[in-house]
C-alpha cells in the first residue's frame, strides 16, 4: 500500500491544495493526516473542511487541541494565532477538531502527532535521545509523526542503537527489515528547514520504503493572507524563508 | 528469532544443505516453488556481544543489492529481518572466485587483459548505477558461464542515493588491506575511483605475481600507501610492455584525480593498448629514490583527505566526434568554437576526441595506406593536430575562429583530453559504442551537408541523436540563405542542409 502522509498543515490552503494535487498526480492508495490542521495560517476553516472531505485517518495536534483547550503553554505568536483561529471556526468544526484521536495504528504503522512516548505531552522528536523515547514506547516497525516541521528519519538497530539519517528529498529510502524506523514528516503548511516548499511523505508498505517529498506552492500568496488577516508579521515571513 | 537449519521454510524458501560457513555468515542452498534459478541464502552469524560490523555489513547488502541490476551482480530474490530470520536470498553463481587463479601466480598477458577488462566492465556497470563496491579483491569476483564478471559481497559498499550505515559507526579504515585505496585509508567512503585503485592492485598482482603493497595487516603499514610508490612492474618482470605498466601505475595513482576517472576508460586502454599514451610512469624501471620519497612523505603528512564521494557526477565527459575528411573541414572551426564554449561553462569537463576509420563491411582492411603508413597512426596524428587549436597552440587558432571565444587558448592537461581512433564499418555505431564505454554525458558532432556520401551512407548524426544515451549537440554551418546569425561562425561555404 502507498500511503501519503501529511502533517502540520496550519491553515495554509495554498500549500494543502498543491500537496493534494501532487499526491493525486503520483497516485496513492490512502492518506493520513497527523494533526495541526489549524494554527498560524490564514485559512483554518477551509483546511478543516478540506481535510474532513478526504475521509482519511486524521489525528489531533497540539494546535487543534488548543482550540477547545488553552494556548497557555504556547509561544506568543502561536497563542495569538490560536485566539484568532477560534473566531474563524464554526462550532461544528471546533467540535470535530476536539474529537480527533491522538494516535492510530494501521498496516503495522504507528501514527502520532508528536511522540508515541506520551502523545498528549507534545514532545518534540528532534534528536536521537527523543527518538529513543519513542522507540521504547512503540513496537511498530515504522512510526510516523510530525510536530517538528523538519523532516528526519531515525532507525533503531538490533543492538538498540538509535541513529539519525540524512534525508534525501525525492529518493525512496529503504526501511531495512533489520531495523525499526521513526519518520518525522515535515510540515505541509509551515516548513522550518530553510526551504519554503511544502513537505510530505509517501510510505510504501509493500516495498518497505519511505520517500520524503517537497512540493512548491505560492507561499507569497499565503504570506499576504497572513498579513491581511492581521496575524503576526513573523508568521508571514516564516513562510517565505522556511525558517 | 529462528536458527537456519536444513528443512526450515521461511517466506516460501526452503533451506537445503549448508554450503559454506564463514567467519561472519553461513550460506545455504535454498529452493522456492516460484523460482527455478539455483539460489543461495546468506544469513549473518549473530555472535554474542557487539558485532556491529557483521550486522551493518549485512544491512548494507540488504539495502544496496536489491537496487542493482544487470549481469554483474547477483540477482536478489528475497530478504528477511531480525523478527524471524535475517537473510538474503540471491541467485547462485557456480564456480570459483578469481582467488583460485590468483593463487597460481602471474597471468599470461592475453588472459590478464581479457579478465581485467571484464572486471572493469563490471565496475563500470556498478558505478553507472550509483554504487561503489569498496572491497574489490579476487575473492569477491565470480565468473558467469557467459563470461561476465559478477561482483559479490557488498558489505562495505556505498550507494550515492542511500545513507551510509557505516559512516558513523566505525573509525578504522574498512576494506581489504592489500587492495584498499589511499582515500579509503583516510576514511573517504564512496569514491568510485577507489574501485579503480583496487583493480589497479589486482592488475599489478596479475602481471607480477605479487601484490603491489605486500600483505599489510596493521594501520601503520597502511599509511605508507600515501607516499610509498610500488616497485614498477617492469622492475620485477622486464618483459612486461611499457603500456601495461602505464595502465597499472595510472590506476594506482595516490590522488584519485590522477587515476583513470572511470572504469570504462581503464577498460578501453586494456582493450586498445596501442593507444595508451606513454609517460614517465610507463617507462620507469626502478622505485623512486629516497629523496623523492622523503619529500613526498613530508608533503603527504599534511594531507588528511583525498577523493570525494561521487566526484565523478560533477565531471561531465564531453565526447567530440571529429570528421577529418576534407568534407568535415568546413565545420572544424565551428566545432572548436563550440567545444570552447562548453568548456567555459564546465572548465573541468573531460574531453574525449574521437575519429572513426570506416572499415569495409566485407573483407579485411590492410590498415595501411598506399604509402605504407598505418592509417590508424596517421589519423591519430591528424586528430592531435586538430586538437592543437583547442589547446590554443594552433597557428591558426586565433585567426580563423571568428567567434567571441578565441584568444585565451584552453590548455587542457593530459588527463582532461583524450584521443581515440575507432574502427567500424558504421561510424554512428562506433561513436555510440564509444560514448557508452567512456560514459559520455554529452556528444558534440558536426552534421554532414548534402553530399554523395551522405546520400549513400545515411546521416551519422541522426543515428547518434536517435540512439545515444547521452545528450547530443549537432553542429551545423548556417545555410547561405538563412537569416544571418552567422557572424560568430566561420564563413565556410556550406550547402548547409540538415545532416
Amino acid at each position: 500500500m502507498r500511503l501519503a502522509v501529511l502533517t502540520d498543515i496550519h491553515g495554509n490552503a495554498e500549500a494543502l491544495t498543491a500537496v493534494l494535487a501532487d499526491i493525486a498526480a503520483r497516485g496513492c492508495d490512502g492518506m493520513a493526516v497527523l494533526g495541526d490542521i489549524v494554527g498560524y495560517g490564514p485559512d483554518p476553516a477551509w483546511c478543516v473542511d478540506r481535510v474532513r472531505s478526504l475521509g482519511c485517518v486524521t489525528l489531533q495536534g497540539n494546535h487543534d487541541a488548543a482550540i477547545r483547550g488553552s494556548g497557555d503553554d504556547m509561544s506568543t505568536n502561536a497563542r495569538l494565532a490560536i485566539d484568532w483561529t477560534r473566531g474563524q471556526l464554526s462550532a461544528d468544526q471546533a467540535d470535530w477538531l476536539a474529537g480527533l484521536p491522538l494516535t492510530a495504528e494501521m498496516e503495522g504503522l504507528a501514527l502520532v502527532h508528536a511522540s508515541w512516548q506520551a502523545p498528549a505531552d507534545w514532545i518534540y522528536v528532534t534528536g536521537e535521545a527523543t527518538a529513543a523515547g519513542s522507540f521504547r514506547a512503540s513496537r511498530a516497525r515504522l512510526t510516523l509523526c510530525g510536530h517538528v516541521h523538519v523532516p528526519q528519519l531515525y532507525s533503531q538497530d538490533l543492538r538498540g542503537m538509535v541513529a539519525g539519517m540524512r534525508v534525501s528529498i525525492g529518493q525512496a529510502m529503504p526501511l531495512l527489515l533489520t531495523r525499526r524506523w521513526l519518520a518525522v514528516v515535515g510540515s505541509v503548511g509551515q516548513p522550518r528547514d530553510r526551504s519554503p516548499l511544502a513537505a510530505w511523505a509517501l510510505v510504501d508498505t509493500t516495498a518497505q520504503e519511505i520517500t520524503f517529498r517537497r512540493t512548491p506552492y505560492d507561499c507569497g500568496a499565503t504570506a499576504l493572507k497572513v498579513r491581511a488577516a492581521g496575524l503576526p508579521e513573523a508568521l508571514a515571513l516564516r513562510l517565505l524563508g522556511g525558517d | 528469532m529462528l536458527r537456519p537449519e536444513k528443512g526450515l521454510t521461511i517466506d516460501g524458501f526452503t533451506l537445503g544443505d549448508p554450503l559454506h560457513e564463514g567467519g561472519f555468515a553461513t550460506i545455504w542452498a535454498v529452493t522456492h516453488p516460484l523460482y527455478r534459478t539455483p539460489m543461495i541464502l546468506k544469513a549473518p552469524k549473530i555472535l554474542d556481544g557487539d558485532d556491529g560490523p557483521t550486522i551493518v555489513g549485512f544491512e548494507i547488502e540488504q539495502m544496496i543489492m536489491p537496487r542493482l541490476t544487470g549481469p554483474h551482480v547477483p540477482r536478489i530474490m528475497g530478504q528477511g529481518g531480525f523478527d524471524s530470520l535475517p537473510y538474503i536470498v540471491q541467485e547462485a553463481i557456480p564456480g570459483h572466485s578469481l582467488q583460485s587463479r590468483f593463487d597460481m601466480g602471474p597471468w599470461a598477458l592475453s588472459d590478464l587483459l581479457e579478465t581485467a577488462a571484464r572486471v572493469a566492465e563490471a565496475l563500470a556497470a556498478l558505478h553507472a548505477q550509483g554504487a561503489a563496491h569498496l572491497d574489490i579483491k579476487p575473492a569477491n569476483i565470480l565468473t558467469r558461464e557467459t563470461g561476465e564478471m559478477v561482483l559479490i559481497d557488498f558489505g562495505l559498499a556505498r550507494h550515492r542515493d542511500l545513507p551510509d550505515l557505516l559512516e558513523e559507526e566505525f573509525r578504522i579504515p574498512m576494506g581489504t588491506y592489500p587492495y584498499i585505496a589511499p582515500e579509503q585509508v583516510l576514511q573517504t567512503r564512496g569514491d568510485p575511483r577507489s574501485d579503480i585503485f583496487a583493480l589497479g592492485a589486482l592488475l599489478y598482482e596479475m602481471a607480477t605475481g605479487r601484490a603491489p603493497f605486500g600483505m599489510p595487516s596493521k594501520m601503520k603499514q597502511l599509511k605508507k600507501r600515501l607516499w610509498l610508490d610500488p616497485v614498477p612492474p617492469r622492475f620485477l618482470r622486464p618483459d612486461l610492455p611499457e603500456w601495461l605498466q602505464e595502465i597499472i601505475l595510472r590506476a594506482l595513482e595516490v590522488d584519485p584525480e590522477r587515476r583513470y576517472q572511470t572504469a570504462a576508460q581503464l577498460r578501453f586502454d586494456l582493450q586498445h593498448p596501442g593507444q595508451v599514451v606513454l609517460t614517465a610512469r610507463g617507462r620507469k624501471l626502478k622505485p623512486d629514490g629516497w629523496v623523492t620519497l622523503w619529500k613526498r612523505r613530508r608533503r603527504m603528512r599534511g594531507v588528511t583527505r583525498l577523493g570525494a564521494t561521487w566526484a565523478r557526477a560533477d565531471v561531465p565527459i564531453l565526447l567530440v566526434a571529429v570528421d577529418l575528411s576534407p568534407e568535415g573541414e568546413a565545420l572544424h572551426d565551428l566545432l572548436i568554437t563550440w567545444v570552447r564554449r562548453m568548456l567555459t561553462h564546465q572548465p573541468d569537463a573531460r574531453v574525449a576526441l574521437v575519429n572513426v576509420i570506416r572499415t569495409a563491411i566485407l573483407g579485411l582492411d590492410s590498415g595501411t595506406d598506399a604509402a605504407g603508413q598505418s592509417i590508424h597512426v596517421s589519423r591519430l596524428v591528424a586528430l592531435k593536430h586538430w586538437a592543437a587549436d583547442l589547446k590554443g597552440g594552433g597557428l591558426d587558432g586565433a585567426g580563423m575562429n571568428g567567434g567571441g571565444l578565441n584568444g585565451g587558448g584552453l590548455d587542457l592537461p593530459e588527463a582532461q583530453l583524450t584521443f581515440q581512433v575507432l574502427e567500424n564499418s558504421d561510424a554512428a555505431q562506433a561513436i555510440l559504442d564509444h560514448a557508452a564505454q567512456v560514459g559520455a554525458d554529452h556528444i558534440l558532432m558536426g552534421a554532414r551537408g548534402h553530399s554523395t556520401a551522405r546520400r549513400y551512407l545515411g546521416s551519422v548524426s541522426a543515428k547518434v541523436v536517435a540512439e545515444a544515451a547521452a545528450s547530443v549537440t549537432v553542429i551545423r554551418a548556417p545555410s547561405p540563405g538563412a537569416p544571418s546569425l552567422s557572424a560568430q561562425t566561420t564563413g565556410a561555404p556550406s550547402p548547409g542542409a540538415p545532416g
